[in-house]
């Protein structure tokens, strides 16, 4: 698996984050030539992936790469310190660039959209950064790119740059911005005066001198600061950055934007506070029921929405709350679980997106009332979509199975029931918001249509767009028969595993 | 034989050429004598920087007489940092305004410009390199008047009333810090700074003493623009013309901020000022309010240079604040930000400047469509707008990460996140302007064709200080060294006693 053998490991981790900058200006360089400014995005993307899987295979043999880059103030500045966690995410968002990529290409041509290369080139340079948050191998690098996401990714939000984009960007700017300077910036700082280092360490960097009521406070600050996280009050920014189009909802909602801010919750309680000291700050239960109201909160107005993008957007608001109570839950299983769902999640969501773009594309119909019957135009999409929608709800053969599996046994493991019982209902919501429309599609014929099917009835989206949705929805599939290389990843998380240990308490002993 | 006067030929220099700027009268030729004596006093100020670095102090008797009775200049690692600013500011701003002022400023008063720039920073590297505190006041006296005349070359009719607020209100301040210096010579028979610094220390507490101490902290206040004595600023900086705010605004407040540190911890002692006087505790509150009042208001001006006026003001609140914590990391702070703000605040009254000169108006509507019209200086005044909010990777977050880790030394967790609160308007107050360039288009009554980037002559120095900001931001080293061992040098040396003299006369 690995292409890059006469490297040292460490240039892989400045590569991987040099490779996507460098095509982002190879991009705006190729502008004028449409053909060969999307042969250099694919190429960046495979090239990118290869490294990533590179950095896999050095991971699972136990190799260090750690890099320090500059100093920017005295003991403390840019670095990068890989562990399995990152590696994760960056398999998913390198993957899923590829095939975003390849839908993009379909989305832009078919849609005849402006500024094609400006697109692309934000693109390039979100994914770059969203490499340097995976590999951050302390705070202030992870707030830096953090940051660097944000602005990158505004102009994609804007795209269509009318009034409707810049009234979605500037809630979109603004929520995030704000809640990483007043909160996060403020974590950041608090961290380091208490901590006196903001390296992320196995086990944490606290010690028992540190007093419990600031490190509940800071956990407060961490959890709204990271406002990718989009915790409940501050996730209006989701729906607001649906005026984007919608490959940038797919990366948004699935790989980059979204999935950055739970990779940094998981980061911070994995490595700065560690799970153990997690349990015993006062806060930690209220910031997990407050998760658990943003799932079901969430899901309820999902149901209320009938423009389908905004319909995914408050659904992925409730997946992104799952995770952060997983990591929450403070114990192995729960962070393995939450884990895990940054994977299977990616991969329902980005079909959902893409199914959302392909239906847009060829019928040009935003509202789910709109569907009716729709299975007889685009077959394909909406059998994809019924495949995006059953791994969102978690049901085998999904990949979302496992995922809530490990998270329902970690709350039950926890004793937190009310938890577990919200996981449950929030399956029924998802089955109640994602199932009917695929279901009507396919078995309410549209009013006037009653003769027999052929496939010339058909009016499916462009060819690359089908191929995106395609490889991600065989890819839920996939993700259910062989989730084992994800889960071995995991397991070589410091203090994260997937093995069950019996209670005592369920075994009916003292 | 240069090495001998280092010192005393950053002032010199300008001091002289400014006269046969007046006899050369051309427009070109004084432009590029201009520019050539202050690229010569910007490579003095390095130099002076070295020796500072190499020896610890500087000391220059004027004229061979020996202080006290002589005028001393005495450079230490404080303002050699400063100078280096003020004299690498001003040379990029003279080579930015030989295209900028054709458009503001009338022909036949081209020299007056370069001649009254001079002077000022001859006046302006007076007050930073003098250790005499009457002599501080004369080259006050010379750099306001420089400054007054600056800004009412404009030919916008509106600067008169500016020019004539500023020159009332900044006589006033000069005044103060002339009756100040006036009730310390009273008392202790000396105007050389260090000796006053032994005299005054003989008092323990002299009403006397005291009185010179609140006269000088007023007049400087005004000087430097602290809320509620800012009200000279905005209207001078919005209609003087754009190369003399881009100068003023990175130079002139930073070296009355200078002179108050240099009051504090030279003369007065720390322990005087802030433990017997209080004056943190009022610094302290003043900068905040000046923080939040001046950023709102700059979120509410529709004219882009009253924006960032207010910003300035602000931003003077943050280097006043990090002031009045008292420590070394506080001091650091707000030595750091003199240095930074001066790049980003320069860079962005360029970007200004150049809009001026393509569209004959900063109002926000002017800036419509300029994203596409004027993408240079657009994306210079995007990056440097970033720095001031505070976007990691400029120079904006270094002074921001300084001043909140000082705050937190201190365990004043609520200044912390009022600073950082602070910084949630600069986005509104930017972001105003950014939407305005990239998201709405041309204006009808602008000819496209002639609304396009300005002259290479203007850009070069715009962008020189725009990847300062994003060089500084990343490579910290260099302005972090020289404000750590100035900081940490005020207050080793903030309670010396130099041998004290007999006190009779």
């Amino acid at each position: 698996m690995n292409l890059w053998q006469g490297l040292a490991p460490s240039t892989l981790v400045s590569l991987s984050i040099l490779v996507p900058f460098v095509g982002a200006l190879l991009v705006v360089a190729g502008g004028k030539w449409p053909n060969l400014r999307e042969a250099v995005t694919l190429i960046t993307a495979a090239i990118l992936f290869s490294i990533v899987l590179a950095i896999t295979s050095y991971t699972f043999q136990g190799v260090e790469l750690r890099l320090d880059v500059v100093e920017l103030f005295p003991g403390l500045g840019i670095s990068f310190d890989v562990e399995p966690l990152g590696v994760l995410f960056a398999l998913v968002a390198s993957f899923l660039w590829m095939v975003t990529s390849i839908y993009a290409i379909g989305y832009m041509r078919g849609h005849n959209e402006r500024n094609q290369t400006r697109f692309y080139c934000c693109f390039a340079l979100a994914i770059s950064s969203v490499m340097a948050i995976c590999f951050s191998g302390n705070l202030l690098t992870l707030f830096i790119f953090y940051e660097v996401l944000t602005l990158s990714t505004y102009p994609l939000v804007t795209h269509a740059g009318n009034e409707a984009a810049k009234r979605g960007g500037r809630i979109y700017l603004g929520i995030l911005l704000s809640t990483s300077i007043v909160f996060l910036l403020f974590a950041v700082l608090g961290t380091y005066s208490l901590a006196g280092t903001l390296d992320f360490r196995a086990g944490g960097i606290f010690d028992s001198s540190h007093s419990k009521i600031a490190l509940s406070v800071l956990l407060v600050l961490f959890c709204y600061g990271i406002g990718k996280a989009a915790i409940m009050p501050f996730h209006r920014w989701l729906p607001a950055a649906m005026v984007a189009p919608t490959p940038v909802s797919a990366l948004l909602h699935a790989v980059a934007v979204v999935k950055a801010g739970v990779f940094s919750v998981l980061k911070v309680v994995i490595y700065i506070f560690g799970l153990d000291k997690l349990k015993d700050l006062a806060t930690t239960d209220i910031m997990l029921y407050v998760g658990t109201a943003t799932i079901l909160l969430s899901s309820c107005i999902a149901m209320t929405k009938d423009n389908l993008k905004a319909r995914l957007a408050y659904s992925t608001i409730s997946q992104l709350s799952y995770i952060v109570v997983g990591a929450l839950l403070a114990s192995p299983i729960a962070s393995a679980g939450a884990a895990l769902h940054i994977a299977t999640h990616a991969v329902g969501k980005i079909t959902l997106f893409f199914c959302a773009g392909a239906i847009m594309v060829a019928s040009h119909k935003k509202n789910i009332s709109d569907m009716v019957g729709l299975g007889r135009r685009m077959p394909i999409t909406m059998v994809a979509f019924a495949i995006g929608a059953i791994s969102i709800i978690g049901l085998p053969p999904m990949a979302g199975t496992w995922s809530k599996w490990y998270l329902t046994v970690g709350a039950l493991q926890a004793d937190k029931l009310l938890i577990v019982a919200a996981l449950m209902i929030s399956s029924l919501l998802n089955i109640a918001y994602l199932l009917p429309i695929p279901i009507k599609a396919f078995f309410n014929a549209s009013a006037g249509e009653s003769k027999p099917w052929t496939w010339a009835d058909t009016k499916e989206a462009p060819l690359p767009m089908l191929i995106a949705l395609s490889i991600t929805s065989v890819g839920c599939l996939v993700l259910f028969f062989h989730p084992q290389p994800l889960i071995d990843l995991i397991n070589l998380i410091p203090g994260v595993s997937t093995s069950v240990e019996i209670s005592s308490n369920l075994k009916g002993e003292s | 034989m240069i090495e001998q006067h280092l010192a005393v030929l950053p002032i010199i220099l300008p001091l002289i050429a400014a006269p046969i700027i007046l006899i050369l009268g051309r427009s070109l030729l004084a432009w590029g004598f201009a520019t050539f004596v202050s690229a010569w006093a910007c490579v003095l100020s390095w130099q002076l920087l070295a020796a500072v670095r190499a020896d610890g102090v500087v000391s220059y008797a004027v004229g061979g007489w020996a202080p006290p009775w002589g005028i001393e200049l005495r450079v230490d690692a404080a303002n050699a940092l400063v100078l280096l600013v003020v004299s690498a500011l001003s040379t990029l701003v003279l080579l930015y305004s030989k295209d900028s002022i054709e458009k503001e400023i009338k022909p036949s008063r081209h020299f007056l410009y370069y001649t009254a720039h001079l002077l000022c920073l001859a006046g302006l590297s007076g007050i930073l390199l003098t250790g005499d505190a009457f002599n501080l006041f004369v080259f006050l006296e010379i750099s306001s008047l420089a400054t007054y005349t600056l800004v009412s070359l404009s030919s916008d009719r509106r600067c008169l009333t500016a020019v004539f607020r500023y020159l009332v209100m900044g006589t006033i301040g000069a005044t103060f810090i002339l009756i100040g210096v006036g009730m310390l010579y009273m008392k202790t028979g000396t105007l050389n700074m260090l000796d006053l610094a032994s005299r005054i220390d003989i008092y323990e507490s002299s009403r006397t003493i005291n009185t010179g101490l609140a006269f000088i902290m007023v007049g400087v206040s005004i000087k430097l623009a602290l809320f509620p004595l800012h009200m000279w600023l905005p209207p001078a900086y919005t209609h003087a013309p754009s190369a003399v705010t881009a100068f003023l605004a990175s130079t002139a407040t930073k070296v009355a901020v200078y002179v108050m540190i240099r009051f504090i911890f030279t003369v007065f002692g720390v322990a005087h000022v802030f433990d017997e006087m209080r004056m943190g505790l009022i610094l302290l509150v003043l900068a905040i309010v000046a923080i939040f009042k001046c950023s709102y208001m700059a979120a509410v001006q529709s004219n882009v240079k009253t924006v960032l006026a207010y910003s300035s003001v602000a931003q003077i609140g943050y280097i006043v604040l990090g002031l009045s914590l008292v420590s070394v990391t506080g001091l650091k702070a707000s030595l750091i930000h003199i240095f930074n703000h001066a790049l980003m605040k320069g860079a962005l009254f360029m970007a200004v400047g150049a809009v001026f000169y393509r569209v004959g108006s900063v109002d926000i509507k002017a800036f419509r469509g300029l994203g596409r019209q004027m993408p240079l200086t657009m994306a210079a005044f995007t990056i440097a707008g970033l720095s001031i909010i505070g976007v990691p990777l400029t120079v904006g977050f270094v002074s921001k990460w300084y001043l909140v880790t000082a705050a937190l030394e201190q365990n004043h967790w609520v200044l912390a996140a009022l600073v950082l609160a602070g910084s949630l308007l600069a986005v509104v107050y930017i972001g105003r302007i950014l939407e305005a360039a990239y998201f709405q288009p041309l204006h009808e009554s602008h000819d496209p064709e002639k609304v396009k980037d300005v002259p290479w002559l203007m850009l070069a120095p715009m962008w020189a200080l725009v990847l300062a900001n994003i060089y500084f931001g990343i490579d910290t080293s260099f302005p972090t060294e020289a404000a750590n061992s100035a900081a940490e040098w005020l207050f080793q040396n903030a309670e010396v006693v130099v041998s004290k003299p007999e006190v009779s006369q």
